[in-house]
């Protein structure tokens, strides 16, 4: 047992921070800056990151979830304004059933965004959510039933809005309306089963799980400094206990929601479907609590200023809501575990 | 990064699991019950014989020189037995080993260790809690002796202990007690020393306290009036108490010394089992109280996890300790919280209600080692590093 990074993940975390902080918005005047934009998204794909879960030479994907979680884990932190974990997670369901995305592919989410999209017919009969999808048009990946299992078919949607129509000003949602054609893919060579898809879905909570714990170490970041700095009765407000003992929660919230969320990445890949899938719902149901704590207390910290539109923090706080509720929020993973672990059902009162 | 065992942890789980299987002492849960306390020594001596304590800690003192790691697994396994948890004197270890002389160490480490030697912490005085270096206890030279005079509160097993690990104030000039005045010659944490004090000697009087879940063997206040301690048993230099105190306090503070995962992890499992056997019974919150006891227990484990792998490469987490302490204490009091939410109206009608007990035991966390208002100056100051004035 030894949850310290390797060399080559440490490498990874020291690399991915700092081209996230180099190239992701410092304030929220830098979201309208799309030279900046341009330069984070071709530096997140020269990279090679978006192809982390891609087929490696022996069939396993090129890279592990904990992989994928440090980048989510540093694009989080300086609220990168790039797609990553979209495109990564349709690649990831791609490779399962032997079939590439093609490029700008997401997976296509149905309401309320914790389950992939579920199709029957020749057109969708319930408008579809493209989670984290780049710029352009999109083609959103989704489930049809077959036999035991399931095939990959696709709906495309067209770029609808900027992104500032969107919650979360950093990651698009593209909604795909009832009724649009749903395509085949062709050359698919697996039938995806339950297992595959409990292995996605640890994939998807462990992923989401990381950008939260990222996006709480950055605002944390912005919010301590200013703490430092604004000045009230003639000291810093940091000073003040009451605001000091709000920043220490946050911190070691912000380190709980880490060990936990370590552990789920790593499961991914390592532990049977269902016991990933527990560990992400358990970080899930952490790190979702833990984000929205924290992220208000950035606000709260903040005072008059953190209720504005120009001060960064609510740059988080939407990212911190959107990650939570993709995948399922901390009150739906709790509801899981007690059906998983107490017999109790969704239906109960 | 691997969660897995290497070939020597699974080695060492399989023989402990087997070992628990067939000599689990069945105590009741720990902190709710008179009787745990009064056996507890027998249990850690059958762990520390059977070669299952002390695993981090120097095989010449009767440790067994292993990686920290290996106490996640004694966690995990004790937690999964439903046994005891380990014995909490990590910290004391910690602090007898970074400032006792070499002759020091020899005399004391192997008793502690083993458990057949059982010791007690003086620190805290009815005045000096947060504010422990204000505390008055006194040591005065008496030839080859120190003569203790003082008052100790707060302090756990002392009434079955053979030793206490005691602060108190050897030089004259240094002002215990409120504030510091202006002629204070030197600082208060300066004239302080430790010492190893003999229990059993005519001049301490023990008075047990009883706490709020009804328990009275665990804490107690000691005082001691003309006791006497040969000036060997000094542990440290002469003014060195107040560093071997923040030694042993930040070490008090981490949940991977402690092991109260084990102890967590396994009243979580009793009120699954509890709701499991007749889910219709419950509500939706009491359900969602356990599954979040859970989740935070998982989280404390992790933790463990990490703060003890952190510790292969010999990271020394300073301050960091707080932010463990921080997090241990919410996840006892999510626990403590769950099982009063679980025993729902039996536990106003019956003041004997186990989970009534557990409830009232978890208050205590956020203030034992340090309250929680003092972890949390320590992770704003001297970790996020904001400005004092």
């Amino acid at each position: 047992m030894d949850t310290r990074d390797t060399p080559e993940q440490a490498e990874l975390r020291r690399a991915a921070r700092q081209l996230a902080s180099r190239l992701g918005p410092a304030t929220v005047a830098d979201l309208a800056d799309e030279t900046r934009a341009k330069r984070l998204a071709v530096a997140v794909r020269d990279a090679g990151w978006l192809e982390l879960r891609d087929v490696g030479q022996e069939g396993p994907p090129l890279a592990g979830g904990v992989e994928v979680a440090i980048v989510a884990d540093a694009l989080g932190a300086a609220v990168g304004d790039v797609a990553f974990a979209g495109p990564v997670l349709a690649r990831d369901l791609a490779r399962r059933a032997g079939a590439t995305a093609m490029e700008g592919s997401v997976v296509g989410f149905s309401s309320p965004l914790r389950d992939a999209a579920l199709v029957t017919g020749a057109v969708t009969a319930s408008p579809i959510f493209g989670v984290d999808a780049g710029d352009g048009i999109v083609a959103a990946l989704v489930l049809v039933p077959d036999a035991e299992g399931f095939r990959l078919a696709q709906v495309r949607g067209e770029r609808t809005g900027g992104p500032t129509t969107a919650t979360d000003l950093t990651r698009n949602v593209r909604v795909i309306p009832a009724g649009t054609p749903v395509h085949a893919i062709a050359g698919q060579t697996r039938r995806l089963t339950r297992d595959d898809l409990a292995q996605w879905s640890a994939l998807g909570l462990a992923v989401t799980s990381a950008d939260l714990v990222g996006v709480m170490r950055g605002v944390l970041d912005v919010t301590v400094a200013y703490a430092s700095e604004r000045r009230q009765f003639g000291v810093p407000v940091g000073s003040f206990q009451a605001v000091q003992h709000l920043l220490a929660d946050a911190h070691c919230l912000m380190e709980g929601s880490l060990s936990v969320a370590l552990h789920a990445s790593w499961s991914v890949d390592n532990r049977s479907p269902d016991d990933a899938c527990e560990a992400g719902r358990i970080a899930k149901a952490y790190c979702a609590r833990a984000a929205r704590t924290v992220c208000e207390t950035a606000v709260q910290v903040h005072g008059g200023i953190g209720n504005t539109w120009d001060c960064v923090v609510h740059v988080y706080l939407r990212r911190a809501l959107l990650s939570s509720q993709w995948f399922g929020d901390d009150a739906a993973q709790l509801a899981e575990l007690q059906e998983l672990r107490l017999g109790a059902t969704r239906g109960l009162s | 990064m691997d969660f897995r065992d290497s070939p020597a942890e699974a080695e060492f789980r399989d023989r402990l699991r087997a070992w628990l299987a067939a000599n689990n002492p069945g105590l009741p849960t720990s902190s709710t019950d008179d009787e745990y306390w009064a056996r507890q020594a027998e249990w850690h001596t059958a762990l520390y014989d059977a070669g299952f304590f002390g695993l981090s800690w120097p095989a010449r003192f009767g440790g067994h020189d292993l990686p920290a790691v290996f106490d996640v697994i004694l966690d995990d396994e004790l937690a999964a037995a439903g046994a005891p948890p380990r014995p909490s004197l990590g910290y004391l270890v910690q602090g007898i080993s970074t400032h006792g002389s070499n002759a020091i160490q020899e005399r004391f480490l192997p008793g502690l260790i083993s458990g057949r030697e059982r010791w007690c912490q003086g620190f805290s005085e009815p005045d000096a809690g947060s504010d422990l270096a204000s505390l008055r206890t006194t040591a005065t030279r008496d030839g080859d002796e120190y003569v203790i005079d003082g008052h100790k509160i707060w302090t756990s097993y002392s009434d079955v202990a053979d030793w206490c690990l005691l602060l108190a104030r050897t030089d004259a000039g240094s002002a215990g007690g409120g504030a510091a005045s202006p002629h204070e010659r030197v600082p208060k944490h300066k004239g302080l020393s430790a010492f190893a004090v003999p229990m059993q000697q005519p001049g301490i009087e023990q008075r047990p306290l009883r706490m709020i879940n009804g328990i009275t063997n665990e804490f107690g206040q000691v005082l001691f009036d003309g006791a006497r301690v040969s000036a060997a048993n000094m542990i440290g230099e002469p003014g060195e108490g107040w560093r071997l105190a923040m030694t042993i306090v930040s070490h008090e503070r981490e949940p991977g010394e402690l092991g109260y995962v084990a102890r967590y992890a396994k009243t979580v499992r009793q009120l699954e089992e509890n709701v499991c056997a007749d889910p219709s019974a419950f509500r939706r919150d009491q359900c969602e109280a356990v599954s979040w006891a859970y989740v935070q227990t998982e989280m404390l484990r992790l933790h463990v996890c990490r703060r003890l792998s952190e510790r292969l490469d010999g990271v020394d987490h300073g301050p960091g300790g707080s932010i463990d302490k921080l997090l241990m204490t919410w996840v006892e009091q999510s626990v403590g919280s769950a099982a009063l939410a679980v025993s729902g109206a039996r536990a106003v009608t019956d003041g004997d209600d186990e989970a009534l007990k557990v409830y009232l035991y978890s208050r205590a966390q956020s203030v034992m080692g340090g309250t929680s208002q003092i972890q949390k100056n320590i992770v704003a100051t001297r970790i996020l590093g904001l400005p004092t004035v």
